[in-house]
């Protein structure tokens, strides 16, 4: 293999955990001859075992322990949990409970994407190896990025009680409820953030020179008639249409890599793609008018092949969240809300059953898919992880690209290659928490 | 000159690392007082030179103890922060099971590939001179934590259980509502703070130092439960310090 000026040359690239993701990752490059020889994306991360742990657990207990997956979004693990639950039990959940659940998980989404593009990306934009010193250079910026995170936070601990391992989400709805004072002043700080959103929009437009890079993959992802999807939805891929969710073990066609403890995903191609990114290719016209307002100021449009513009679709995923909460906390007041008791817990009738739960987190489409048994104890689960079914796409990105930056040098290519892993927000720690395997 | 300050991770899900992100503001102010050259979560150099090592995550591979060692070697002191470093965490519902089918239940016929043993707190293999406990930790209490270490105190952790804080803020009873809590032998310090959101305690701070087993086995006569029911909600987090190694 040559570069494209013909050169052929030697480099060998090998980054031991690459910082400023979620858990241990790492890449290994070898080019001789303008040849690429090896290139891997591996992780390292010990694994938990959670689909051992929860075999012999209570259906009421099943959240709480599966929420610990992932410190980052362990509001979308529960959720994901309590849906495969209820599921499995035949439980459905009042209109109210299901508003103030989409409002969590916009609380979430929020959360992470403003954390990875404002701690995690920026800093790779402006040229330095973390937020700490932009606090000194570009205080303005940074204080914006704080104060939308800080917004994002407190709307979790209103909906939820806290931000991660959020305690009111269980089985049947909420142990207690937020007032309509806390969701009206919510909605206020909803309001103002939109000036604050477009800024940050604006700032990154002005600095983001992401790699012009194309390579054509299968994006999959919730979809719906009705909404931006990812509360609920079907299943959907950008080659092959929708599914109900219940088949998803044949769109995850998860295998194992001997160099990595995290399991890969493969539908129609060798690899496919899920995340901020998938989800706009796929429902780019059920965005909120301020997301597509976004989207304009970079020229987004479906269908992206760029997997560095995922960061990119996580803005616009931002400003779609903002908007679409205060509809919910609209149509919240226009109803009224309806008082529960104190410490809320609704009386579920036991039974056995198997239930699938695919929510979209920040990363992408989570699945829980339990079993129980008549007396409500958990027999065996199955988790399948964004990360997990984005790690096979992120290595074959990596074998398309390092061709056409072997003119840079071995810094630059470096550096090209964590930006192109950080463009997907892996979350490593949850990865290996859910490799499965088909029972025999 | 400020004390240089790292974080590192073992098996966990970052969560209490998240929550020092979630300081913001504080964060800011916190970064006048100390110099942070250690955090791969949101930041790309890295020095082996520092003074505070917080360390989140439990111990669940042998090959995992030199780098902890490493660690001890290069830290004046150790923090252990979170749940899963301070009393083994969630990880540790897994010592209960046969590891060799924990393995094959996760990675089938390459089971063999992928090590691991029983999931242990870090002081299980260093010395460890700090806790903030919590399943995340309490950011606050965080704070002041690093407070105490800066001043050279020892950071206060209370010795009794979460019912006394429970009691205070005035909730009812799990026990009342007909729900099991490990409130009564769960170290204090989240001031019951999944009960105040309408749950039970689920025991994530671990067990005090001398819990009053008798008076747990009252509660549990009194309100029709059974060992059983106990020693379920035991297991969540008290895996290590019940002893299943």
């Amino acid at each position: 293999m040559k570069d494209e000026k013909g050169c052929e040359k030697n480099l060998e690239i090998k980054v031991h955990y690459v910082t400023r993701v979620e858990g241990h990752g790492n890449i290994y490059v070898n080019v001789k001859n303008g040849t690429l020889e090896k290139c891997e994306w591996s992780i390292p991360e010990a694994p938990r075992f959670f689909e051992a742990m929860v075999v012999g657990r209570h259906w009421n207990e099943l959240h709480h322990i599966t929420s610990r997956i992932c410190g980052i979004c362990s509001i979308g693990h529960t959720l994901a949990s309590l849906k495969a639950t209820e599921a499995a039990m035949g439980i459905t959940i009042s209109e109210q409970d299901l508003k103030l659940r989409k409002l969590a998980l916009h609380a979430e989404n929020l959360q992470s994407h403003i954390l990875h593009i404002g701690f995690l990306v920026l800093p790779d934009l402006l040229g330095v190896g973390s937020v700490i010193p932009l606090a000194t250079s570009n205080p303005t910026e940074v204080k914006t990025v704080l104060s939308l995170h800080r917004m994002a936070n407190e709307m979790s601990n209103v909906i939820c009680g806290r931000t991660t391992h959020p305690q009111r989400l269980i089985p049947g709805g909420f142990s207690k409820i937020p007032t309509m004072k806390e969701l009206v002043a919510l909605r206020k700080r909803l309001q103002d953030s939109l000036s604050s959103i477009e800024a940050v929009a604006n700032l990154v437009e002005s600095t983001a020179k992401f790699p012009d890079f194309k390579r054509e993959t299968e994006f999959i992802g919730l979809t719906s008639a009705d909404e931006y999807a990812l509360y609920d939805g079907q299943l959907a891929s950008t080659d092959t249409g929708n599914a109900p969710v219940k088949e998803y073990l044949s769109y995850t066609n998860e295998y194992i890599v001997p160099i990595s403890t995290a399991k890969r995903a493969k539908h129609a191609r060798d690899s496919y793609m899920v995340g901020a990114l998938a989800r706009f290719n796929l429902n780019y016209e059920k965005l909120s008018p301020f997301g597509k307002k976004v989207a304009g100021i970079f020229g987004l449009k479906p269908i992206c092949h760029n997997p560095f513009m995922n960061n990119i679709a996580q803005l616009v995923e931002i400003a779609h969240s903002v908007e679409d909460s205060i509809r919910l906390i609209d149509e919240l007041e226009a109803t009224g809300l309806k008082p529960q008791p104190e410490y809320h817990k609704l009386d579920i009738k036991i039974k056995a059953g198997s239930g699938v739960g695919a929510v979209e987190v920040p990363r992408g489409i989570l699945f829980h898919d339990y079993t129980y048994n008549a007396k409500g104890v958990c027999t065996k689960a199955n988790c399948i992880i964004p990360t997990n079914q984005n790690h096979g796409n992120i290595e074959l990105d990596m074998k398309a690209l390092i061709p056409k930056i072997l003119d840079k040098t071995p810094k630059e290519v470096e550096l090209t290659l964590e930006m192109l892993v950080r463009a997907y927000d892996p979350c490593i720690s949850c990865s290996t928490h859910y490799l499965t395997v088909n029972f025999v | 000159m400020k004390p240089k300050v790292a974080f590192f991770d073992f098996a966990g899900c970052e969560g209490d690392q998240l929550q020092v992100a979630n300081l913001e503001e504080d964060l800011l102010t916190l970064l006048g007082q100390v110099e942070v050259v250690s955090f791969r979560e949101i930041m790309k150099e890295h020095n082996e030179d520092y003074d505070i090592a917080f360390i989140e995550g439990s111990c669940t591979r042998l090959q995992d103890e030199d780098r902890l060692k490493q660690i001890r070697k290069n830290a004046k002191i150790v923090v252990a922060i979170g749940s899963c470093a301070t009393i083994g965490g969630i990880n540790a519902l897994k010592n209960y099971k046969n590891l060799d089918e924990v393995r094959q239940i996760v990675y089938g016929e390459s089971a063999r590939l992928f090590d691991t043993y029983a999931a242990r707190p870090i002081d299980a293999i260093i010395p460890v001179d700090a806790y903030v406990h919590g399943c995340p930790i309490d950011r606050n209490e965080f704070l002041q934590v690093v407070k105490s270490l800066l001043l050279g105190k020892k950071p206060e952790v209370p010795n009794y259980p979460v019912c006394v804080e429970c009691k205070k803020n005035e909730n009812i009873c799990a026990f009342d509502r007909g729900q099991f809590c490990v409130g009564p032998v769960t170290r204090a310090g989240c001031n019951s703070c999944c009960i105040n959101e309408g749950t039970i305690c689920w025991g994530c701070r671990g067990l005090i130092d001398n819990p009053n087993e008798n008076s747990q086995k009252e509660i549990l006569i009194k309100y029709g439960l059974t060992v059983d029911d106990a020693i379920g909600k035991f297991k969540l987090y008290f895996g290590w310090q019940e002893g299943k190694r």
